[in-house]
């Protein structure tokens, strides 16, 4: 039996669950002995000019070391995200300007950690403050700018440029508009933020940090100093979780790395949770008008997206992800007409990046709102209008209005299969009972309708598969992971071809002098890129093995095979005769294989969520009854790991939906910078899952698989937040942005009963 | 996330420690169980010079029937509070509030003296314990005194207690098969109340709708005047003080308090 697509438990738990992870911070590697420990002076105000900075005071404190302003380092500030304005560039310390809560503002290197935050409170700034800008609409208007030298606070435009067309809603019975905030989102994983660096006698800097991608960490920091990235050494300890907001490298890591070469020692950062949640780029923050226009009987015939995102002070990744969310706006639909244009601005705020989703959470939550406000237009039932417009099997590959190109769907099926999961029926004649009965609790249920695309931007990957005399494995992977399970699921990709047991593989990954190249993990790319490259590498090596053994085995190479209940190459057919194994075989020359997989393509996992929510509408609160899901990502190698990801997911779609929101005051202090504060979510607000599985092959590689780590959050926010509108239909309710907290929801049953009255 | 240095003392007796608060006074601050303490120094909100450790003072620790209350030693676990087979039948309300207080972690360390004295209106205990109509017993180096609950709480934060004086005891009536009820609204399980209503013999406290936790004292009076739970419930909200923040406006403050109200009067009831 084959070890793919069953259930192996997660290799990597063992040492988590007992002695623990090694993150970055917990690092004894020799050569970060005697390291100076910094610490980050940051601005209390979210924009304003510095008129002074005095650090006397802090030179003084006991086992400073050094205190760093901005006018000290020979850094030019840099231009995070490449295609945004080019005047909006970050200063690795300010120096004139702090454009948010949280900016560094000087660097105190310590001999110990506990020294540091005394020398910081020391270090006095003379700041004259500037208005905020913290509402998008205010920043699009360009009165206060960020940096007057851009004379404009847009960072990047998508479609911008062209009017729209005024006819898109010609010909429709019904055309609903609706203005809907997706809000600003805090990865907030466990593992904080955190670097240490070290510069070798060769002029080479080794870079330890936290991060989901090795290679783009090292280009990146490689290009912020102003060195050859082969001056750059990454290594990513272990790494605990990321959530896009780990993508490639934070500035913090280039400030240490220069501040070790200014120090002429080793020196380490790790963040405190006070500092990531106002330093570590934040996710969502689109505000989108929608318009949907169609039939009354149910088919929609045009549909528009217009895009406020927010930037933050300094563009980063997230000032690109409104082309993910323009490319996916249209989502399973098969809609005649669809335009959409993004308008990125900078305010006064952390930087955005990529959030669990990054961008297409934001055109499904809008294309979904949309779908449901026609069909609560027409008064048609919200699963039966997505069916009837979806896009059909036999249409496939589909070639969308933006000319995105879906691989494979099975769109209505997973509807009708979450559906039939649920009991739909009879969950609809339980709500109408409460609703006859006015019941205090009310019963919502929101259905979702998605597809995402994942392994886009970067379709290579590396794999090395070597076989030792020993028997054992080693796998170098370009990808790696911040909590995915890589070391058991390219085991068994090896495995499935070697028939060498997993506990014989070890899966190396996230060092860039080992592994010189690869893109890490985002965009739910790991196996379908990295994972593929692994199972081909491996699958390659068999030939190798085959060619070395046919003279061996005195048989044809075509007459080989491997008996994977022993890992040896045998003659087909042959029971009993002469074989060779894997370990024999390298015993006599290295047997290794290095190869590259190449999409060429990204896929297009799809799926249809069904959240079931009662809403005391008493008091507003919203409990989550049931979410059933189908997640159709193609052929699952570990249902184990796939279900994990499709939990975590799926959790932080429904804390979207209810609980999270990163809130800034008017005059830009954030106001959720605690755990106490921000509404992380607990066991204790989810429900048990109920999962679907479906399984659509891509075209695209040859394990047919897509990605599966957005899953949750691009399906479930939709469906909790639909359902929670759902229960209040009755009494007026069309909408309420996310978070639905008891407060927003008290307030829309207050405002659809005085519509009312 | 590192505190201001301090000095830190672990007395072995109460009046060891009693003699550090005579000595050090507002420059000392009482550690317990720590979770409300340790996040402001960490935070670098508070920056006490000397941090005396009294969570280790086992004759702090005790649930015992004194005549017609139940005498609750200050160094109590709200864990110990939950458990306790004593207040299931003496004081029922106190173990169902206890069993609310943020997540086990801080219910395992956390004290009932510490809950009291920290005075943060968004806790649970203090209006428990306003709604017991319990007491507070202070001790200092210069003796004991016995205070009231009604008269403990003097603002946000703030207490009658003076800086030498440290909650050695609360005692609380016996309120046996006396209707009760908690109804606490939360964001998130483990989170601090929004609003929260402590109902018990007809009287009601209420978790942050003001700068102190606050008697309903015109719901009560209405209870006792015979009116319906529906009209007493709708006067739960007067002379309130709610504050507005990012879970609450002061308006939906005052509607839940009303709407807590009934369901604990309600439950209370036993019907």
């Amino acid at each position: 039996m084959s070890i793919m697509g069953t259930r192996v438990v997660r290799v990597e738990d063992p040492v988590f669950l007992t002695r623990g992870a090694t993150y970055t911070d917990d690092l004894t590697d020799e050569r970060l002995t005697g390291a100076l420990h910094l610490t980050l002076v940051r601005s209390p105000l979210a924009h304003a000019r510095i008129t002074a900075i005095d650090v006397e005071g802090a030179r003084e404190a006991p086992g400073v070391v050094a205190v760093i302003t901005g006018a000290d380092l020979d850094l030019p500030p840099a231009l995070l995200f490449p295609a945004a304005n080019k005047a909006m560039v970050r200063p690795w310390l300010a120096t004139d300007v702090v454009r948010f809560v949280g900016e560094p503002v000087a660097a105190v290197l310590t001999e110990e950690r506990y020294q540091g935050p005394d020398a910081a409170d020391l270090v006095a700034v003379d700041y004259d403050p500037l208005p905020a800008v913290i509402d998008l609409k205010a920043a699009a208007s360009d009165e206060v700018l960020l940096f007057p030298e851009a004379g404009t606070n847009t960072a990047l435009g998508f479609g911008v440029e062209d009017a729209f067309d005024e006819t898109l809603f010609d010909g429709c019975d019904v055309v609903v508009t609706r203005e809907i905030v997706n809000q600003r989102l805090a990865a907030a994983p466990l593992e904080t933020r955190a670097a240490a660096a070290v510069w070798g006698d060769d002029g080479r800097v080794t870079i330890f940090c936290s991060s989901q991608n090795a290679h783009i960490a090292r280009d990146e920091i490689a290009g912020w100093l102003g060195v050859e990235k082969d001056t750059v050494h990454v290594i990513l300890p272990d790494v605990g979780g990321g959530f896009g907001a780990k993508i490639g490298a934070d500035p913090e890591f280039a400030l240490v790395a220069a501040l070790a070469k200014r120090a002429g020692r080793p020196v380490r950062w790790s963040e405190s949770r006070s500092e990531n949640m106002t330093g570590m780029g934040q996710g969502r923050a689109q505000l989108q008008t929608v318009t949907i226009g169609g039939s009354r009987d149910g088919k929609v015939q045009a549909y528009r997206i217009d895009v406020l995102a927010d930037a933050g002070a300094y563009p980063r990744l997230g000032t690109y992800l409104p082309a993910f969310t323009r490319m996916m706006a249209p989502g399973t639909y098969d809609i005649p007409k669809v335009e959409s244009r993004a308008r990125v601005l900078v305010t006064t705020t952390t930087s955005t990046v990529a959030y669990r989703g990054a961008g297409r959470p934001e055109a499904t939550a809008a294309i979904e709102r949309a779908m449901d406000l026609f069909a609560a237009e027409i008064g048609m039932d919200p699963a039966e209008v997505r069916k009837l417009n979806v896009i059909a099997p036999e249409k496939f590959p589909f070639v969308t209005q933006g000319g995105v190109e879906y691989d494979s769907g099975e769109y209505a099926k997973a509807i009708e299969r979450a559906q039939e999961a649920a009991g739909y029926a009879e969950l609809r004649a339980e709500q109408a009972a409460r609703r006859e009965r006015g019941d205090a609790r009310q019963l919502g249920i929101g259905v979702s309708s998605y597809v995402e695309i994942t392994g886009g931007g970067a379709f290579a990957e590396d794999a090395a598969v070597e076989v030792h005399p020993d028997g054992t494995v080693t796998v170098l992977t370009g990808t790696s992971p911040h909590g995915q399970g890589h070391a058991t699921a390219w085991a068994m990709l090896a495995s499935d071809h070697l028939g060498i047991p997993i506990e014989k593989i070890t899966v190396k990954h996230g060092d860039t002098d080992l592994i010189p190249r690869g893109s890490g993990t985002m965009g739910s790319r790991s196996l379908q890129t990295g994972g593929v490259a692994v199972y081909q590498a491996a699958g390659e090596l068999v030939e190798l093995a085959k060619q070395r053994a046919a003279d061996l085995l005195e048989a044809n190479v075509d007459d080989l095979e491997v008996d994977k209940s022993n890992a040896s190459i045998v003659v087909k057919g042959a029971p009993g005769s002469k074989s060779v194994t894997f370990a024999q075989l390298a015993e006599q020359e290295k047997l290794a294989v290095s190869t590259t997989f190449d999409s060429k393509k990204p896929t297009f996992p799809f799926g249809a969520h069904v959240a079931v929510v009662e809403v005391d509408v008493e008091s507003g609160k919203v409990t989550v009854e049931r979410i059933v899901t189908v997640d159709d990502a193609g052929p699952v190698v570990n249902p184990l790991l796939a279900e994990g990801q499709r939990h975590g997911g799926i959790a932080q779609g429904i804390s979207q939906a209810l609980l999270e929101e990163v809130v800034y005051d008017e005059d830009g202090n954030p106001l959720t910078a605690t755990f106490a504060d921000y509404g992380f979510p607990s066991a204790a607000e989810l429900p048990s899952f109920e999962l679907v599985d479906q399984a659509t092959p891509t075209p695209i590689n040859p394990l047919g698989a897509k990605g599966i780590g957005e899953a949750g959050t691009i399906g479930a926010t939709p469906a909790v937040q639909s359902a929670v509108v759902d229960a209040l239909s009755h009494l007026g309710v069309r909408h309420i942005d996310m978070p639905t907290t008891p407060l927003r929801v008290w307030e829309a049953i207050q405002a659809a009963s005085k519509g009312a009255k | 996330m590192i505190p201001v240095a301090f000095d830190y003392e672990r007395p072995d007796t109460v009046d060891a420690a009693l003699a550090l608060l005579a000595e050090h006074g507002e420059d000392a601050t009482v550690l317990a169980g720590g979770h409300s303490l340790l996040p402001v120094m960490k935070l670098r909100l508070g920056a006490p010079e000397l941090v005396i450790d009294i969570g280790r003072l086992a004759d702090l620790n005790y649930i015992r029937v004194e005549g017609d209350e139940v005498a609750i030693g200050a160094g109590t676990r709200h864990r110990d509070l939950e458990a306790s087979e004593v207040l299931a039948t003496e004081v029922p309300l106190l173990p169902a509030v206890a069993r609310t207080v943020g997540d086990p972690q801080v219910r395992h360390r956390g004290t009932i003296g510490g809950s009291l004295a920290h005075a943060d209106p968004a806790s649970d205990l203090p209006a428990a314990v306003l709604a017991l109509n319990g007491t507070v017993v202070l001790r200092s180096a210069r003796g004991e005194r016995q205070v009231p609950i009604t008269g403990f709480y003097t603002g946000v934060f703030s207490s009658v207690k003076e800086p030498d004086e440290l909650i050695v005891e609360v005692r609380v009536p016996r309120t046996g098969a006396a209707g009760w009820a908690y109804e606490k609204f939360t964001r998130r399980s483990n989170d601090w109340a929004i609003v929260a209503v402590a109902v018990v013999d007809g009287r009601v406290g209420l978790v942050n709708m003001g700068p102190t936790p606050l008697r309903a004292s015109a719901t009560e009076a209405a209870l006792a005047e015979g009116a319906s739970i529906e009209d007493a419930a709708a006067l739960a909200d007067q002379a309130t003080d709610p504050p507005a923040d990012t879970a609450a406006t002061r308006e939906y403050r005052r509607h839940l308090a009303r709407l807590l109200t009934k369901r604990a009067l309600t439950t209370a009831a036993g019907v």
